[in-house]
């Protein structure tokens, strides 16, 4: 069934082929201002912030394009329209978990994704000329990552989505855990530049290891413990997460009230 | 779990079946958030929100074997879709009690889940972007039909359906009526045991309607589907389902043969004359429905029926006489009207 949903989804991708390619786009010139302003102020620095060279910079923020465009995930927006005009009536009735449909949907997109990215990541790297170069083992240990990173922002998305069965609103929300996310993940900038308590505060939370984690193995910015240590958050983070999703779906189902259909 | 129909027991005597569907005291109640209109009332729900309870579905009970076609009628609002819904598990019961196939329907089991279809109308579920066989594809993959059955059963839909030339299109570039056909052929293409249809042919010009008509009462024989159909089209009830159930106000008024339908709620019967001559005091005999030189429709209270025609037959000479129940559409709609509790 997973692989029935993830053809489907590619399939459906393939029809949106150029809207595709525009949002991955948007994806980079995001990326590409942040890249330029802390590559500015390294150099006017020195050389280095907190430990960033100006080249450690352009090689973060060219990871940082394929980390984002494959950490989408499902959105609380989709939620709040599912719940508020009953959309989700099909899905419920089908016998399979609607977390698993949606899952695979989304992770069939990734390919598409990855296929656009590799001729952005050559002009970047063309243009910006990182001196950073992963060893093959760091960029499958990255590869996995950013799939396993996918995954946890996936169940943290999802649980939040679901408030939508108690408020039909859980997009106002996500909203203010995305303004945090992006503090502190590591999406702005790295989280060494910013102040110790913003450090402390990330450590006791799981956005990092969907961003920053990553990154770092890619980059060369930490060793092995450092990578099994990604990987250990990342696996214990979603499996925390994503058994309280399952206590709370067993709460949110009953709360369902298929209005709108 | 219990197997829903009969069965043979080793001494060679027959079971009794156990409902494909039944249901225990049912209900559900909506909590619904009210308020007056206007800014004053919009700022005193800030701080106090009223909630409103409404009884969507009082206790109801009722049974449907296996193999049986059911008509669930009743107006808008009467707690029909609501049933339905905590039928499929779509909807967390708030008291009482159902089972589907053996199942209770709000754990939704995906046992029970396997084995019974939804269909609503109007409603898309296929892939809008997509052309219906990548989404029957799916459908092949989440109830696992076998990979040599499936080819013969969406060959078999094509021609019962006249689909094709329509599976192979994006889904968005059909009309409603094609919509609904392949949408209802991807619903049964795993042959739920249970099936209920919420107003399948709703917005169908009237083709459309009985073609997706025949194909419901087709494959419910073939396979021995039961099924519980809610339609606002009588002439979708009258061509299926020999039982209805009526709904009103969230209570069960009636559940019984169609047939009987009208000498339950209808007080009334008509009476078609034909005579050379009709008599010019027609009022005298019921109420005038339709009349002209020759032949007359009245309505004549069913107590009164018998002598009613006597005195007509005693009084014109009369060529020919028909007493009737009246049309379910008119027994329906007095029904509802009326708001007559069982």
């Amino acid at each position: 069934m997973y692989w029935a949903e993830m053809r489907l989804s590619f399939q459906r991708t393939l029809q949106y082929r150029v809207a595709t390619a525009f949002s991955l786009l948007g994806f980079i010139i995001e990326p590409i201002v942040y890249l330029v302003v802390w590559k500015t102020i390294a150099e006017a620095q020195g050389g280095s912030i907190a430990g960033y060279s100006a080249d450690d910079f352009v090689a973060y923020y060219i990871a940082w394009t394929l980390v984002r465009a494959m950490n989408i995930a499902l959105t609380p927006y989709v939620w709040d329209g599912r719940i508020q005009r009953g959309r989700m009536n099909d899905h419920l009735t089908k016998p399979f978990h609607l977390f698993h449909r949606d899952l695979a949907s989304f992770a069939a997109w990734k390919p598409f994704w990855i296929m656009w990215w590799i001729p952005l990541a050559v002009v970047l790297v063309a243009v910006f000329q990182p001196t950073v170069r992963p060893s093959v083992i760091q960029f499958l240990a990255f590869f996995i990552a950013v799939w396993t990173g996918f995954i946890l922002r996936f169940v943290i998305l999802y649980l939040l989505g679901l408030i939508a069965f108690w408020t039909t609103r859980a997009s106002a929300l996500f909203e203010i855990v995305v303004t945090a996310e992006l503090l502190l993940s590591g999406r702005l900038v790295p989280l060494d530049l910013m102040p110790g308590w913003v450090q402390t505060l990330a450590a006791w939370l799981p956005f990092q290891w969907t961003f920053q984690g990553p990154i770092e193995i890619v980059i060369g910015r930490t060793d092995l413990t450092g990578t099994l240590a990604v990987f250990g958050w990342q696996v214990v983070w979603t499996a925390g997460l994503g058994a309280l999703l399952a206590f709370v779906w067993s709460r949110a189902i009953r709360r369902y009230s298929a209005v709108g259909a | 779990m219990l197997r829903a129909g009969p069965s043979s027991a080793q001494d060679g005597s027959t079971i009794p079946s156990v409902p494909a569907v039944s249901t225990h005291a049912l209900t559900k109640t909506y909590r619904v958030p009210v308020r007056e209109p206007g800014l004053r009332a919009s700022l005193r729900s800030l701080v106090r929100r009223e909630i409103r309870e409404v009884e969507a579905v009082k206790p109801i009970d009722f049974a449907i074997e296996p193999g049986e076609v059911v008509g669930f009628l009743g107006p808008n609002g009467a707690g029909k879709t609501t049933t339905l819904k905590m039928l499929t598990g779509l909807l967390y019961p708030s008291g009482g009690s159902a089972s589907v196939l053996g199942f209770d329907p709000a754990r939704r089991d995906n046992a029970m889940l396997r084995r019974i279809a939804l269909i609503m109308g109007n409603r898309n579920n296929l892939d809008w972007d997509l052309p219906a066989l990548d989404s029957y594809e799916l459908q092949r993959a989440i109830y696992e039909i076998p990979a040599d059955v499936y080819p013969r059963r969406v060959d078999r839909f094509v021609e019962l359906l006249d689909l094709g030339g329509l599976v192979d299109k994006p889904v968005r570039n059909l009309s409603l009526g094609e919509r609904m056909k392949v949408e209802i052929a991807g619903a049964l293409l795993h042959h739920p045991e249970v099936l209920f249809l919420d107003e399948p042919t709703l917005g169908l010009d009237i083709t459309m309607q009985q073609r997706i008509r025949t194909f419901i009462r087709d494959h419910s024989l073939d396979t021995g589907a039961s099924v519980l159909l809610t339609s606002h089209y009588m002439a979708d009830i009258v061509a299926l389902c020999e039982r209805v159930i009526v709904i009103h106000h969230g209570q069960i008024i009636y559940d019984g043969p169609l047939r009987r339908l009208a000498e339950r709620f209808a007080g009334y019967k008509t009476i078609t004359v034909t005579a050379e001559h009709l008599s010019p005091a027609l009022d005298g005999y019921g109420e005038v429905m339709v009349a002209d030189q020759t032949v007359a429709t009245l309505r004549v209270k069913r107590a009164e029926v018998s002598a009613v025609a006597r005195r007509m037959l005693a009084d014109m000479e009369v060529l020919d006489i028909e007493i009737s129940d009246p049309p379910v559409e008119d027994v329906i709609a007095e029904v509802f009207s009326s708001g007559v509790d069982g």
